[in-house]
């Protein structure tokens, strides 16, 4: 049960020697047991369990915070602290964050950032761990004082004595609290006893992030450290025929020139790496270096051959997922029938920090650093691909130039360890822009057809929908092809499904060899699209107001406090007909978010939009300025992929390379974004992606109110509606 | 290969590049100048944006031969104790997420306010529509940019 050996002990000690003489506890996961254990430092010790040093109070009172979660801009570094400082009774200028390590074996199994779970995942535990600490200081100073704790209380890193008003500082009480044995109970303080809690306040990361002093991944140096680039094959099986780089080895500052092989799933991608002593060198060897790619064997296929197979895929039954009643048989004698296709399209995760990956790869250790959204993935990843147990293995994060779900990938990690190893230097393997937008994985495009009969009195009686895209699962070695993997519900209100009778939800896995990967919201971010959008065409079917419709369907009180938020905020009730107004609720990562659009034409015919409202009912929340934030951004990016921007394909490869033909919104795209937190007291759900689906079906909603024109093939061009 | 001598942020940098080398690499591989960052290398983003004499241009499309004497300002010479109005401005309205882009934002919006201390919305939009920020924090941006301009007009503060 517990883990007993030198390697682990050591690399504990690793991370607690920066605080001796220090009170050190934080949470591990006994095998099989659900709930976590505090411990000090010094049984965690004394057992040789690797404890998650989560949090560490020194002499001087400052509190350091092992962060266990990336930091891609999702505000770890300020919900982390503030929940602990706010159990532990500091103030958050007392409290520092530092990136945790990937490690297997802590941080309660996965350290991965996705699926907005960084509050949701850990909040327990976090409020524990620092209740816990609270509680042994209060023990330590009523020890001192020879009085009872319960006549102790702690308050701004002091405990005070309450007959006396007598005090010490958490620094004076550390070394005692240490030696105590951490309470099995804490109390937990009630939510309106809060102080930091649920308040906007400012992130820690943002001053060295206005300064230029914020470490990235391309930013690392080592001493000694090359740079990398890899000629990479444009076609995504293609393999190396013959390349000459006779010119290449010429060439200042050029290192090395060799053929490496980056596994993508089940699949190798060949490219030439060519190793320099400066990236600007690197991608001009690249530039002169001829290189004749195998590219028979596979399907040079293209988009438009690609929707045609979704759309043919979408006769066939599919794997079935969620079903109920008899969908088929009330369909057909529903009072109205409706049904239409939607289409959504392959996208590029475009962070503006490329990717790229520093590997130091010496005899028997491997270390890496890079912008990593799961670094416990990417040590087991790499242990196993290099047969290296995972003590050997060091993954270090860095601040992530946006992730979305693509910094979750291991296979640039693994080629940049598999270049060091070749070279035997540290090195820095360096994405350009248009590796980073042509090689994906993509977010996969999908066709939908959606069904649904309703009753005279706008109730939905049968409700089917059919999804068409690659699956990201099925890509993996080995894959179970018939294992469903829930992904056509993905967005759907859970409200909304429970109160249907007759329902069917299926996928059609199309067949491709285009890489998909996780984009920001997943699968509800096109999901969102094409149910929403069918929403609104079912409402005016029914000769209902939209959110009208939606109260018929979402009937529960949760639901029906956010669609009066959403109400009173868009002043709904007042708008004039035909003014351009949209809406649309979707759910993922266990929170519900509803947003409003209004759009208006331009005297130059064009389309504006003139006002975003976005209510999130996320339930407990730690930080109300940094979710306004994340949803502003998946609003922004939702308004990317709708309106400007989409991956193509031809002759089996990608066609948009940069910024020049992937079209990114810009400033003057972005109105103002009104964003308003629902408040209660629900467990907390996502705040990362859940702002992203609704915005697409809600702006072509609008359009549809303006104009009459109903968008059902996202992108589509604002100016030319 | 060749040796120049750069002045940036107020000091002078002697080092030997190869005379098509940009700007944009010279601070990060040669100087170990991170601040600055690479985006997409053909001016499309703006992640590089430094000033050349007060002007914002993108270093990833400057040859360093074409540098000359001109003065070079990168993030790191705005201030590196956050005592500049658009770093305050900036924290105040708490604009980054990620923080990629915002050395580019930043100093394409010392730029504007250089040259234009009331900026209008239409202005923030021209001046800033060159860089690209994926996190979408453009509505902020607008804001500290505003914020940033009125702090310029007052009495210098007491600074935090």
């Amino acid at each position: 049960m517990q883990q007993k050996n030198s390697i682990n002990r050591r690399a504990f000690l690793k991370l607690s020697s920066f605080t001796s003489a220090a009170l050190t506890i934080g949470f591990y996961f006994p095998a099989l047991a659900e709930e976590s254990t505090i411990l000090t430092a010094a049984t965690a010790e004394d057992l040789g369990i690797v404890l998650n040093a989560f949090i560490s109070i020194d002499k001087s009172g400052k509190v350091n915070i092992i962060n266990h979660r990336a930091e891609m801009g999702q505000g770890a570094f300020q919900a982390v602290p503030q929940m602990i400082a706010e159990e532990l009774e500091v103030s958050l200028d007392k409290v520092s964050i530092a990136f945790g390590p990937g490690h297997q074996t802590k941080y309660g199994g996965s350290q991965i950032t996705g699926g907005s779970s960084t509050v949701r995942g850990a909040y327990k535990h976090l409020l524990r761990t620092g209740a816990t600490a609270r509680e042994m200081l209060v023990e330590a100073a009523a020890k001192k004082w020879g009085v009872p704790a319960t006549e102790c209380y702690a308050l701004d890193g002091k405990v005070i004595h309450r007959p006396t008003n007598k005090k010490l500082v958490y620094g004076e009480l550390v070394e005692e609290a240490a030696k105590l044995t951490p309470p099995k109970q804490v109390a937990l303080k009630e939510r309106k006893n809060y102080t930091i809690i649920g308040k906007p306040l400012p992130r820690q990361d943002t001053p060295p992030k206005v300064n230029g002093k914020a470490e990235f991944g391309l930013d690392k140096k080592l001493p000694g450290m090359l740079y990398a680039v890899v000629e990479r094959c444009p076609y995504f099986l293609g393999k190396v025929k013959t390349y000459n780089d006779s010119v290449v080895k010429t060439m200042p500052g050029v290192k090395h020139v060799f053929k490496v092989q980056m596994p993508v799933f089940d699949t190798l991608r060949e490219g030439i790496a060519i190793v320099a002593d400066n990236t600007w060198s690197a991608m001009q060897a690249r530039k002169a270096l001829q290189v004749e790619w195998d590219t028979t064997g596979f399907e040079h296929l293209d988009t438009a051959a690609l929707y045609n197979r979704m759309k043919e895929d979408l006769r066939k039954p599919g794997l079935s997922q969620r079903t109920g009643g008899n969908f088929d048989a009330t369909y057909d004698k529903a009072a109205k029938k409706l049904e239409a296709i939607y289409e959504t399209p392959y996208e590029a995760h475009a962070c503006m920090e490329p990717l790229n990956c520093v590997a130091d790869v010496k005899d028997d250790q491997i270390t890496v650093w890079g912008p990593i959204q799961g670094p416990d993935w990417i040590q087991r990843d790499l242990a196993e691909r290099f047969k290296m147990p995972m003590e050997n293995i060091t993954v270090h994060m860095t601040f992530l130039g946006g992730g979305f779900g693509r910094k979750a990938f291991t296979d640039y990690t693994t080629e940049a360890v598999l270049i060091s190893k070749e070279i035997k230097a540290p090195v820095q393997v360096v994405w350009t822009r248009e590796d980073d937008m042509t090689q994906g994985p993509f977010r996969p495009g999908a066709v939908y057809e959606c069904k649904a009969g309703i009753s005279d009195n706008g109730r939905i009686t049968a409700f089917q929908t059919k999804m068409a895209a690659q699956n990201m699962d099925h890509q993996w070695p080995h894959a179970d092809k018939s294992n469903f993997n829930g992904s056509t519900t993905e967005g759907l209100p859970e409200v909304f499904i429970n109160g249907l009778d007759h329902y069917s939800f299926s996928d059609i896995p199309t067949e491709s060899p285009i890489p998909v990967m996780w984009w920001r919201s997943v699968y509800a971010s096109t999901n969102g699209f094409a149910y929403e959008s069918f929403m609104d065409e079912l409402a005016h079917a029914a000769k209902l107001d939209p959110l009208d419709f939606h109260r018929l369907q979402l009937r529960d009180e949760r639901a029906e406090a956010l669609m009066q938020m959403l109400e009173e905020k868009t002043g709904w009730r007042t708008r004039e007909k035909n003014s351009g107004w949209g809406m649309a609720i979707t759910e993922c990562f266990k929170s519900m978010v509803g947003e409003a659009v209004k759009v208006s034409k331009q005297p130059d015919g064009k389309l504006k939009i003139d006002r975003i409202v976005a209510v999130m009912d996320c339930g407990w929340y730690v930080n109300p300025d940094i979710i306004r934030a994340q949803v502003e951004g998946s609003i922004v990016m939702a308004l990317g992929a709708a309106t400007t921007h989409e991956t193509h394909f031809t002759d089996g490869k990608a066609v948009e390379t940069n910024f020049h033909q992937y079209h990114m919104p810009r400033i003057m795209d972005v109105p103002d974004i009104e964003v308003y937190i629902m408040e209660n007291e629900e467990k907390p759900g996502g705040v990362g992606e859940p702002g992203l689906p609704p915005f697409a079906p809600a702006l072509c909603n609008a359009i549809f109110d303006l104009t009459g024109k109903r968008i059902r093939k996202l992108p589509f061009n604002m100016n030319e509606v | 290969m060749a040796s120049y001598k750069l002045s940036i942020n107020g000091a002078m940098h002697a080092v030997e590049a190869d005379p098509k080398m940009p700007l944009l690499w010279v601070l990060r591989d040669l100087l170990n100048m991170t601040g600055t960052k690479y985006g997409c290398g053909m001016s499309q983003c703006g992640a590089c944006t430094v000033h050349l004499n007060g002007n914002a241009i993108r270093s990833c499309s400057m040859p360093v031969s074409a540098v000359g004497n001109q003065k070079i300002t990168t993030i790191e010479g705005i201030s590196s104790d956050n005592t500049n109005a658009v770093q305050q401005a900036w924290i105040a309205e708490q604009v980054p997420q990620c923080g990629y882009c915002q050395s580019g934002q930043i100093m394409s919006a010392v730029a504007l306010l250089k040259r234009n201390p009331n900026p209008t919305d239409r202005d923030i939009d021209l001046a800033m529509q060159g860089n690209i920020c994926r996190c979408g924090t453009y509505p902020r941006i607008r804001k500290a940019i505003h914020k940033a301009a009125a702090m310029l007009k007052q009495p210098p503060a007491k600074s935090f």
